[in-house]
């Protein structure tokens, strides 16, 4: 297996640093911007297989890096990084196309796993996304009028967003439910996939409305 | 932690979140954020709004008169985020939602197709009576210049910023505007003899003073409340400042002396990084407010007191009630007992509310232990987790194996909603 290539976009260098020191080794470091532009900049130049992208960043945060790449490289592979727990951002981040969001207190080993699975196309879900998408899609039981498949979880994707909330990672999950981690990856993906797509309003109120709760 | 009055009332009075309010954002508007904050009321696109207001305008200018009344009788609301995000905002480090170019352009060509069908209607003279036409565009246009500039003074909460040129000349010219079509009007309308003259003329100068004064003054009024309650806000905030800047110091003293034990470093960065995080990110709730804010608070003590990081997911909140309460006591000693006995390093609670239910779930990847074994007389888990929540009509379960971890779920039912359901906890 290739060793991956990896871009670290933050508006921070102390965190840069360390994160280079924890997974430089492992996967191949092949650039660093501290600004939207600058990260536009390495990105089309170092062709990267992931990058990890921070939330908040000068010129318009993460969501306007992913904004004007995804478009024109899609093969390109975002993983949010963010110390910022704000639902409406992380969110975001999300529906614009990143494919999973840690928080920056992630272990090294963990970060790489995170890496790896984002690199294989599987999202990554960290508790505090599970929570937030739980959150999420929470009013849409009430709502009678939901016609798309887009606009709900199933019941499955619930239990497994749940159990990850819980703090399950994803074979435990896999055991716990008594399907394959590749089922659970499939769920997870699935979930993303709504997130990404649906249209539903709800999820732009409900990003409006939390942080007046 | 200061004791929260509020936690000692008796079953306060619900939330006042009962119906939800339409609003004109004050950061995402064209002109008078009417049909944006209608949209967003209402959940559909910007878009469809504009058009009806648009289509209803070619019929005797129903829409121009729905704006206006909407733009009189909706709050402008500015966006209330947390320190942090304001902070982020004003830097640049988030994108914002403002209006761009295209919501811009699309506005304008779709208004002037709007405007261009309404002289088409009136050239066939089914519009509006001819000799009204033309003052009341020009009074709209004045009405909508002085209001305007009334909402920027709310906006920019300095009520003395009505002072200066730019203002002064804006107000004249909405004014003005208004006068020519008085005026206007009158004149044409002189064939109908002088006593229509006269009332019509009172009856429009007391219309404009009415439209042009009545929002400022109830603005005027509106405002002081808003000061007094800005100067609250900011005062606040100022004591939270000077809290955290004491604090952060006192932490970076600590961590200075402390340095050579790694797990006391772990804690004191811990419980800093949680302060920050609940001042930046709005999570100011006091433990007694909620059935989350409570959960998280108990978290917070045993990650000072076991020197474990608990990582706390809530979807959904209730009020503390006494089974809710009773339940965030039981989760606390479920987080203890995980700090005291797993050896661990990170403990999951996670919290769901879904209106009949509260269940929390404590989660550890620590030794586990087998259930057989475990003493009756072992007060920590018999007596303030299983019989707690049971006495409050809920249940907990506790799943153990020796080297795989624990889980507690525990749950009860809320009881504003039914008293009978006792909910079994998952699994």
């Amino acid at each position: 297996m290739t060793t991956l290539r990896v871009a670290i976009i933050d508006d921070h260098a102390m965190f840069r640093t360390g994160v280079r020191a924890e997974i430089d080794g492992p996967v191949y470091i092949v650039g660093e911007a501290e600004d939207v532009d600058s990260a536009v900049a390495v990105i089309v130049e170092t062709k990267p297989d992931v990058v990890l992208l921070d939330v908040h960043m000068p010129g318009g945060g993460g969501l306007e890096v992913i904004r004007r790449l995804h478009l024109r490289h899609p093969e390109t592979k975002f993983l949010a990084l963010s110390v910022s727990d704000a639902a409406e951002d992380v969110i975001g981040i999300i529906r614009a196309g990143a494919r999973g969001y840690v928080t920056k207190n992630i272990s090294g080993p963990e970060l790489l796993d995170a890496i790896d699975r984002v690199a294989a196309g599987d999202a990554v879900f960290s508790p505090r996304l599970a929570g937030f998408v739980l959150d999420a899609f929470a009013g849409t039981i009430e709502i009678a009028q939901v016609d798309e498949d887009l606009d709900r979880l199933t019941e499955r994707e619930r239990e497994v967003m749940r159990l990850i909330a819980r703090g399950y990672a994803y074979k435990e999950v896999a055991k716990e439910l008594f399907i394959s981690i590749k089922t659970v990856e499939t769920h997870v993906s699935s979930v993303l996939r709504k997130l990404q797509l649906s249209s539903r309003h709800e999820l732009t109120r409900w990003a409006n409305d939390r942080r007046l709760i | 932690m200061t004791p929260n009055p509020a936690s000692a009332a008796p079953a306060s009075a619900p939330p006042a979140t009962s119906y939800r309010r339409a609003y004109r954002p004050a950061d995402r508007r064209l002109v008078g954020g009417v049909a944006t904050g209608v949209a967003e009321h209402f959940g559909v696109p910007v878009l469809y709004v504009r058009l009806v207001l648009i289509v209803a305008t070619w019929f005797q200018g129903v829409g121009v008169i729905a704006y206006l009344l909407l733009w009189r009788f909706l709050p402008l609301q500015r966006p209330d985020l947390s320190p942090g995000l304001e902070s982020a905002t004003r830097r640049g480090l988030r994108s914002g939602r403002s209006t761009g170019p295209t919501e811009i352009a699309q506005t304008v060509a779709l208004g002037a197709v709007g405007v261009g069908v309404l002289l088409l209607i009136q050239s066939t003279g089914r519009g509006i009576n001819d000799g009204l036409f033309g003052p009341l565009l020009v009074g709209l246009v004045g009405i909508a210049v002085v209001w305007r500039q009334v909402d920027n003074v709310a906006w920019s909460r300095w009520m003395r910023e009505t002072r200066g040129w730019a203002f002064a000349s804006r107000m004249a010219a909405g004014a003005g505007l208004v006068a020519v079509a008085a005026f206007y009007s009158l004149t044409k309308e002189g064939g109908w003899g002088a006593a229509v003259n006269l009332a019509s003329a009172l009856v429009v100068a007391v219309l404009g003073l009415g439209l042009i004064l009545g929002p400022w003054i109830a603005r005027l009024l509106g405002d002081l409340s808003e000061e007094r309650r800005e100067r609250v806000r900011s005062q606040e905030r100022a004591d939270v400042a000077a809290h955290l800047h004491d604090s952060v110091l006192q932490t970076l003293a600590l961590l200075q002396k402390n340095a050579g034990d790694s797990a006391v470093v772990a804690t004191l960065a811990r419980r800093q990084e949680r302060e920050l995080r609940d001042w930046l990110y709005g999570n100011d709730e006091q433990p007694g407010d909620s059935f989350v804010a409570a959960l998280r608070a108990s978290a917070a003590e045993v990650e000072d007191a076991h020197r474990v990081p608990v990582e706390v997911i809530a979807v959904g909140d209730a009020p503390l009630d006494a089974d809710v309460a009773a339940l965030a006591r039981a989760a606390r000693e479920a987080m203890v007992n995980a700090a005291k006995h797993a050896g661990v390093d990170r403990i999951d609670v996670y919290a769901e509310t879904d209106g009949q239910s509260a269940q929390v779930f404590v989660r550890d990847r620590g030794v586990g232990f087998d259930l057989a074994t475990i003493a009756e007389d072992r007060m920590g888990v018999r007596g303030s987790i299983v019989d707690r929540v049971e006495r409050h009509g809920g249940t907990a379960t506790i799943r153990s194996r020796p080297g795989e971890g624990t889980e507690v779920a525990l749950s009860v039912p809320i009881r504003s909603t039914d008293t009978a359901t006792t909910e079994e906890a998952p699994e």
